[in-house]
């Protein structure tokens, strides 16, 4: 019968867990105090720019909706993709290696398209405290998306030249992990900063 | 060394090697993953519905913030397989976000957002 997924084996480490691993989920803690401070500043600073423009005469709903949508099914197509290389089968995850790229890429077109739309509406990063808060965090947020595309791509030229194979699914657990925090990350920031009046 | 396994010895290798420090358990299949990326994405509209909806402050502010921790706790429960991995790696996680919503409140607090 076929395997589910390749299973873990114990590590000699003082806690039997794969060391990197362990160092991402600490990265990953780490990380959301990054993200906790910024989204803390918005919050703070909501409601209090001397003036305009603010928000509600900025802000796209439904095509925000659709951005953060395109980064939700991203998280699923990195999943998918280390299914696929727990079970053996290279050609499926660079498949969805690739998807889960693509997509990133669309939410980062996305997000360039509404800061480009914000700017020439008058709302730069030292305009008010709505553009200072507003651009660094969801500046900040698009940098680890870049980020991660990079290494999503690196992953799948790497599979594409046949070094990434079924003993190395940690790597795209790791990428994958970090993934599904940048994703996290926006659902917070989607609902906090563009859904709540 | 390859081995065909039937369900049941597959059941037995799951629960001699989880008898191991650390070690994960059998992750969600395919169509589970696509499941919830559904669910996801129903409750996502379900947010974005509800903001247009004539709702008093407090009630959609409720609603939103516990749409969005469902689907927080999703991801990471089963995307990030926190839920069938080691509990260490959910308790350096959840302690991540319980600090970075303390340091939240208080920062909050020191500005006098809730006075």
């Amino acid at each position: 019968m076929h395997e589910s997924h390749a299973l873990s084996p114990i590590e000699h480490t003082a806690t039997g867990l794969d060391n990197r691993k362990l160092f991402m989920w600490l990265f990953l803690a780490s990380d959301c105090f990054f993200f906790g401070s910024f989204i803390a500043t918005y919050m703070l600073y909501r409601g209090r720019s001397l003036e305009g423009p603010y928000p509600a005469d900025l802000y796209d709903i439904p095509f925000t909706s659709v951005s953060s949508f395109v980064l939700l099914m991203s998280s699923l197509t990195m999943v998918l993709a280390l299914a696929a290389i727990q079970q053996g089968n290279i050609r499926q995850c660079r498949i969805w290696l690739l998807t889960t790229a693509l997509l990133g890429m669309t939410f980062l077109g996305g997000q360039v398209f509404e800061f480009t739309e914000f700017y020439h509406a008058g709302l730069g990063l030292s305009t008010n405290l709505f553009g200072t808060s507003f651009f660094v965090l969801t500046g900040f947020h698009g940098t680890h998306v870049g980020i991660g595309v990079l290494v999503l791509l690196s992953l799948y030229f790497m599979a594409a030249r046949g070094r990434l194979t079924q003993a190395h699914s940690l790597n795209v657990e790791l990428a994958g992990l970090y993934w599904h925090f940048v994703d996290v990350v926006w659902i917070v920031i989607f609902t906090l900063v563009y859904l709540i009046p | 060394m390859n081995e065909t396994r039937t369900a049941v010895a597959e059941d037995i290798h799951h629960e001699t090697y989880a008898a191991g420090a650390g070690v994960e358990h059998a992750h969600p299949g395919v169509g589970q993953y696509v499941r919830i990326a559904l669910i996801l994405g129903a409750i996502t509209a379900v947010e974005v519905a509800i903001y247009y909806f004539d709702l008093n402050r407090a009630t959609l502010i409720g609603t939103l913030l516990v749409l969005s921790s469902i689907k927080f706790f999703m991801v990471a429960a089963f995307f990030m397989h926190l839920k069938f991995d080691n509990k260490l790696f959910t308790t350096l996680f959840v302690g991540g976000l319980i600090m970075t919503a303390l340091a939240f409140i208080a920062v909050l607090a020191m500005f006098r957002v809730f006075t």
